[in-house]
């Protein structure tokens, strides 16, 4: 697989039996972490701000939530705020919109994955990790089309399989990997993003 | 130029016809419709665009193209595809609640109050403030102007006939919007349908107005716009702005959507937040 030098982001959709391994891949990254990244992650409706300030705890990296119209930046974690889809823009700021649910979800994995693709083509990282349900398959299938790097958190170490197995299935990733190992490759493509690109 | 320069190279030549593309679509959409999607964003565009496709089966946006032009119940369908109509009454109480506490001592003070709610999609949230407004013993002294660009729209907020199905969750966040009444005396059931009482209705005149292309609206004191401006990029969303300055009165009030602000904008040093967190704005006396 050609690792490029100039991915404009990672993306993580999450769900149920998630917040272990974000937690630990954003506890994995140092505080010079090359790439913005951006994270859906399904909560219960009216939950509120507290999960940028538990990971932000964890993290040497900034996390927040995700502003309307705001730059992404290198050195921060964006966080889709509960009820509003987040999309990113081909300039890279984000938008934040209250579309219908989407796979039942709102914010929907897909709506981020699919309208990043969309805009940074082949410069998008994209990772499924555990969840009950489907979302983010399709929009996984779409960064593979697009020649993004598609990630998916192997099932046999997921807390729950489907949304993983799922993502397998529609988007015949790249890598299939457990959490450590998700965060080696994520610190592998961080070393090489500011020389040249290379084989992995 | 090395081979994987070379191949960046197409890529984003093709990347850019893709856009291209889509900008021509747009420009189109314009020139035979009147609806100017130009400004809004992207992502957004892009995103429902592809949808249409897919659900249309056509597999290039040449097609498309050719479709919208030739068919004008799917060029409507199309612009309805980019205009989500999607909202409910009292969303985010909290701002319910703000309004309450912070505006309407305000507006006790006027003897006549003229509300503008710019994109007000099927009604709901006109409905909430006419509610809100009646329990502060406010609505005898308002008009209520409710706009949006979708026709469609427009005539079921006039109708106020929503399904039953949503009044459940309605009422809960009526509950939370520092109620006063009891939500079920506002409108009448009948089989599957709420029925807004025509009590609320009074002071409402309903018309189609597009944010883009279309004047201001002169001397208005309060002006409701929410979740709207999201679909815009920033150059639209400060077009706007200045539309809104040129609408209000001085002391007007501006309220945005939860996640919407002035900060990008060129009117922000126009206003002074009365609640920053609810996303209300007053209009400054002197500018
Ligand atoms: C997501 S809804 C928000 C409805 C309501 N304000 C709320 O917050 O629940 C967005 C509305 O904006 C309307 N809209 C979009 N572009 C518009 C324009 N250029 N002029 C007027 N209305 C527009 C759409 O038709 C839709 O009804």
């Amino acid at each position: 697989m050609k690792i490029l030098n100039d991915y404009k982001a990672i993306l993580i959709g999450a769900s149920a039996g998630s917040l272990k391994i974000i937690t630990n891949i954003l506890t994995a990254l140092p505080k010079d972490f090359t790439i913005p990244i951006l994270i859906v992650q399904h909560r219960r409706n009216g939950a509120d701000g507290i999960m940028a300030e538990l990971l932000n705890d964890h993290s040497q990296l900034r996390v927040k939530e995700a502003d309307e119209k705001e730059k992404i930046r290198a050195g921060t974690v964006y966080l889709a705020p509960p009820n509003y889809h987040l999309l990113l823009e081909p300039d890279l700021t984000l938008t934040l919109t209250i579309d219908e649910r989407v796979n039942y979800a709102r914010p929907s994995i897909d709506v981020l994955f699919e309208t990043a693709a969309e805009s940074c083509k082949e410069k998008i990282i994209g990772i499924i990790c555990s969840g009950g349900n489907t979302d983010g398959a399709f929009g996984l299938q779409q960064i593979k089309l697009n020649k993004g790097i598609t990630i998916v958190q192997n099932p046999e170490t997921a807390e729950v399989k489907s949304m993983p197995l799922a993502a397998i299935q529609a988007a015949n990733p790249d890598y299939i990997l457990s959490p450590e190992e998700i965060s080696s490759l994520l610190l592998t493509i961080h070393e090489n993003q500011k020389s040249h690109e290379f084989e992995y | 130029m090395d081979s994987s320069k070379k191949i960046d190279a197409i890529l984003e030549a093709e990347t850019s016809t893709l856009d291209y593309l889509t900008e021509s679509l747009l420009s189109v959409v314009f020139e035979k419709y009147g609806y100017d999607f130009r400004n809004y964003s992207k992502a957004h565009v892009k995103r429902r665009l592809l949808n249409r496709m897919r659900l249309s089966k056509l597999e290039s946006i040449s097609m498309l193209q050719h479709q919208i032009m030739h068919d004008s119940s799917f060029a409507i369908q199309f612009i309805k595809d980019l205009s989500i109509s999607v909202t409910e009454m009292f969303r985010d109480p909290d701002f319910y609640l703000a309004f309450r506490d912070r505006v309407v001592p305000i507006l006790k003070t006027w003897p006549y109050i003229k509300i503008w709610h710019a994109g007000c999609s099927t009604g709901e949230e006109v409905y909430s403030m006419a509610i809100l407004l009646k329990e502060e013993g406010l609505y005898n002294r308002v008009q209520i102007y409710a706009t949006d660009f979708n026709n469609d729209s427009i005539k079921q907020g006039k109708e106020g006939i929503y399904s039953v199905e949503n009044i459940k969750k309605y009422a809960r966040n009526y509950q939370a919007s520092g109620a006063k009444g009891t939500f079920s005396d506002y409108y009448h059931a009948q089989y599957d349908s709420a029925i807004m009482a025509p009590s609320l209705k009074k002071n409402i005149v309903w018309a189609n107005h597009n944010l883009v292309t279309d004047a201001d609206f002169t001397e208005t004191q309060v002006i409701v716009c929410r979740n709207v401006l999201i679909y815009f990029n920033k150059e639209l969303q400060n077009k706007v702005h200045h539309l809104f300055n040129s609408s209000l009165v001085k002391g007007g009030l501006l309220c945005l959507g939860d996640k919407e602000s002035l900060q990008f904008t060129d009117c922000s040093h126009n206003y002074e937040a009365l609640s920053k967190k609810h996303k209300i704005f007053k209009k400054l006396y002197l500018q």
